[in-house]
């Protein structure tokens, strides 16, 4: 990477001197060290919540050259936190969203786009250009082939991750510190992984961990500072505090100990315990589990059939939207509130999309209740065949 | 002899939206028997069946991973804090969910 060591063979314009000139004045960046901003070649995985602030400060910084690894689209959904995009980007890939805005806001840059899905196949392949890799992923089996294939090539990984008020973010995978391995040597199995219900971001949060990875990336740049290297540092948005947690490198680490025993990239997807997920049937395989489409359900409302709808989503998701006449029972208090129920009712239980619901239709047949049927594709269903008037989420 | 442990966002649901909470024990793996026994649904978070801890969570005693301190047996003093400090994956839910049909 570029050090402060090597020689920069690239120069400023007059123009570029202008641009710069609040980093110029700096005696740490310098002439010199804008040069090696300019000279360095900056891989970002994802142009979303964190990607989104990394490659605005770094373009703006005077990054010479920033790779963007992203398949996805922009949706209004992205809005909310990936500010790199806006209202008109919507549909476009990311990777042409966030190339318009880099350009926009700094004409010098060049940017590579890559709009593919990192993969045990290519991920090699694109890191050997690059002297910085910025994790900005928000999965696990990414996260892991990330971590490797910097390992693996010597790449620095500087890395966040975030999760409602939360985030964490190191340095990673420099030479004789510790990687994402040595930290969490095997990632969540997928039923541990919280579910939609309890995800979500605030959307500040990102830009937050996402300076501090531009940040980083900076000072590893320019050789300056102590990089967040062996510690690891979480944030609390809601108490507002910054905590500082050693992070060690383990001998024993699979992939970067003294005795490695993963040397290649590996399927990432079955490491993660995604394969059997991913193969498995939509909605989980229940005994006996009744359907009910939305139009069907409609009818049975409009004939005036009694049932008794229970919405098994939590109270701010109700407040979003809910079927008429329908009853709140989040799923997590369905055990202690079942007997508002009776068994004889003719229940339908629905939750945003019918995973949450199948198990609720579970719970309710083991404990008796005999004529409870799912809502197929639960709110969202509703609202695409139904009552488009009902939002969606 | 209560130490105060930091309950993690994706965990406050099993403990009543408490980011703290505080447990009394003489080492962190008393301590964490008595977490888990005041809130018997963070067991299967935090614990296999085996009752080893799992392996994507980490809980530091202060700023110190206790695998390099002694792991469970590490003694604790009332001043101290305990974080668990599970991995996280957020910003998409539908991507980092568990079953990408909720």
């Amino acid at each position: 990477m570029a050090t402060t060591a090597e020689p920069v063979s690239v120069n400023l314009s007059n123009d570029e001197i202008m641009r710069y000139s609040r980093h110029l004045i700096i005696p740490e960046v310098g002439i010199e060290g804008q040069r090696k901003l300019k000279a360095a070649r900056v891989l970002m995985i994802g142009a979303g919540g964190l990607g989104a602030p990394v490659a605005l400060y770094l373009a703006a910084a005077g990054v010479g050259t920033l790779g963007v690894v992203d398949y996805d689209t922009v949706d209004f959904t992205n809005l909310q936190r990936q500010v790199i995009h806006g209202t008109g980007d919507v549909g476009r890939l990311k990777l042409e969203s966030a190339r318009n805005t880099i350009t926009e806001i700094n004409p010098n840059v060049k940017v590579v786009g890559y709009a593919e899905k990192l993969t045990s196949e290519n991920a090699l392949q694109i890191f050997k250009d690059y002297d910085l890799v910025v994790d900005g992923t928000d999965n696990f089996p990414t996260r892991y082939l990330v971590n490797d294939a910097c390992v693996l090539t010597g790449i620095p990984n500087v890395y966040a991750s975030i999760f409602r008020f939360e985030g964490q973010a190191s340095v990673l995978a420099l030479p004789d510190g510790p990687c994402y391995r040595c930290w969490y040597p095997e990632p969540p199995p997928p039923g541990l992984v919280p579910s939609c219900a309890e995800g979500g971001v605030l959307g500040v949060l990102p830009g937050i961990m996402g300076t501090l990875q531009a940040m980083e990336t900076i000072k590893l740049i320019l050789g300056i500072g102590q990089p967040l290297k062996n510690r690891v540092m979480l944030f609390d948005a809601l108490q507002m505090k910054f905590r500082e947690l050693k992070l060690r490198k383990n001998p024993d680490c699979p992939v970067c100990g003294t005795h490695p025993t993963i040397k290649h990239l590996i399927d990432y997807q079955e490491f993660c315990g995604m394969r059997a997920v991913e193969e498995a049937q939509p909605v989980p395989e229940i005994a006996g589990m009744k359907q009910i489409t939305a139009l069907e359900l409609k009818d049975e409302i409009d004939a005036g059939k009694p049932l008794v709808i229970v919405d098994v989503r939590e109270p701010n998701e109700y407040q979003i939207c809910r079927i008429p006449n329908s009853i709140l029972i989040p799923l997590g208090e369905l055990p202690k509130r079942a007997h508002e129920l009776s068994p004889e009712q003719d229940i339908v239980v629905h939750c945003k999309m019918g995973g949450r619901s199948a198990q609720a239709l579970d719970y309710l047949q083991k404990s008796g209740f005999k004529k409870v049927r799912n809502l197929e594709g639960g709110i969202l269903a509703w609202s695409d065949e139904v009552d488009p008037s009902v939002p969606k989420y | 002899m209560a130490v105060k442990v930091y309950i993690p966002t994706p965990l406050r649901p099993y403990t009543d939206r408490k980011d703290a909470v505080e447990v009394s024990g003489s080492d962190v793996g008393e301590v964490l028997q008595q977490l888990v026994s005041s809130h018997p649904q963070l067991k299967s978070h935090l614990f296999t069946a085996e009752g080893k801890l799992r392996s994507f969570v980490n809980v530091y005693l202060n700023d110190e991973d206790i695998r390099y301190t002694g792991a469970e047996k590490t003694p604790v003093k009332p001043s101290d804090t305990l974080s668990i400090v599970p991995s996280i994956a957020g910003g998409s839910p539908a991507s980092a969910c568990c079953c990408s049909r909720c």
